[in-house]
């Protein structure tokens, strides 16, 4: 693993509580890697990047949750979906340690 | 800005996704009544719309009466055009009326930022709590009810014992 990147928009609260969860996993498993973050601030911006809605966490460029990565660049929070079925505005704790396996 | 404690609720006509519209004056008889700045697409107003909906029917009987209202741009966010409200609100059965608020002015007059944000008035229609559903958005890790310790603060005729909080959610989606 050589990239991590969080993509976020300033209008959704979620990203500081993805950034959080996902450095925390990473110092348990004592991975140093930095999270990059990468501001999104324009629907432009958005379609450029591919950027379905905040947060957004790519590893290695991959996107830690497939099937919401294939939604249309939008500004706006993203949607993820806990495993109990439950809305999430950040992906779940074991969806970030399937991607950080 | 939002709107201040003991402000009066602003008066509104808008059409609900039962096809009627709906006033102010319509929730008279209400001895409570709560506004509800929400819309479709935020996952926080997904993450609360249970408890939108548990708070609704838990209190129907105790003279509370729930409203929410979309205001987001819906040529932007066509997840919350009218259409699509109407669609939400019969597939997740919403208990409450569910408003479009299509120019804006209602979440003017409240002075709203956040979806969901709720807006609680007594039944003189005054201000008495502002903010949060309660202070997680994940239901499990809920600590303190603010609703609806403010609803049954005010149906015992006393003051919330929190007035107000700050809302967390998506911002709403001004047309520009």
């Amino acid at each position: 693993m050589e990239r991590i990147e969080l993509f976020y928009w300033e209008g959704c609260p979620s990203h500081p509580e993805a950034k959080e969860l996902l450095e925390q996993l990473l110092a348990e498993r004592g991975m140093e890697v930095e999270v990059e973050l990468r501001e999104v601030r324009t629907q432009q911006e958005a379609e450029v990047l591919r950027f379905p809605g905040s947060p957004t966490i790519r590893i290695d460029d991959r996107d830690i949750d497939p099937a919401g990565a294939a939604a249309p660049p939008a500004m706006t929070c993203r949607i993820y979906r806990l495993p109990d079925g439950r809305v999430s505005p950040i992906p779940s704790r074991e969806q970030l340690e399937e991607a950080l396996r | 800005m939002s709107l201040a404690l003991a402000e009066k609720a602003p008066s509104f006509t808008l059409p609900g996704v039962d096809g009627r519209d709906h006033s102010l004056d319509d929730y008279r008889d209400a001895d409570v009544l709560v506004l509800i700045q929400s819309c479709n697409h935020c996952p926080y107003v997904q993450a609360w719309e249970g408890r939108m909906k548990a708070i609704a029917g838990d209190y129907a009987s105790r003279g509370v009466r729930v409203v929410a209202a979309s205001s987001n741009d819906a040529g932007n966010y066509p997840e919350d055009s009218f259409e699509e409200m109407k669609k939400r609100a019969e597939r997740e059965r919403f208990n409450f009326d569910y408003l479009y608020d299509a120019d804006q002015s209602f979440a003017r007059a409240l002075g709203a930022e956040r979806t969901p944000e709720v807006f609680v008035f007594d039944r003189d229609r005054r201000l008495v709590y502002h903010g949060a559903i309660d202070d997680n958005r994940d239901e499990t890790a809920v600590t303190t009810r603010y609703l609806r310790d403010a609803l049954d603060g005010v149906l015992a005729g006393d003051e919330p014992p929190v007035a107000e909080t700050a809302p967390v959610g998506c911002t709403v989606k001004w047309k520009s």
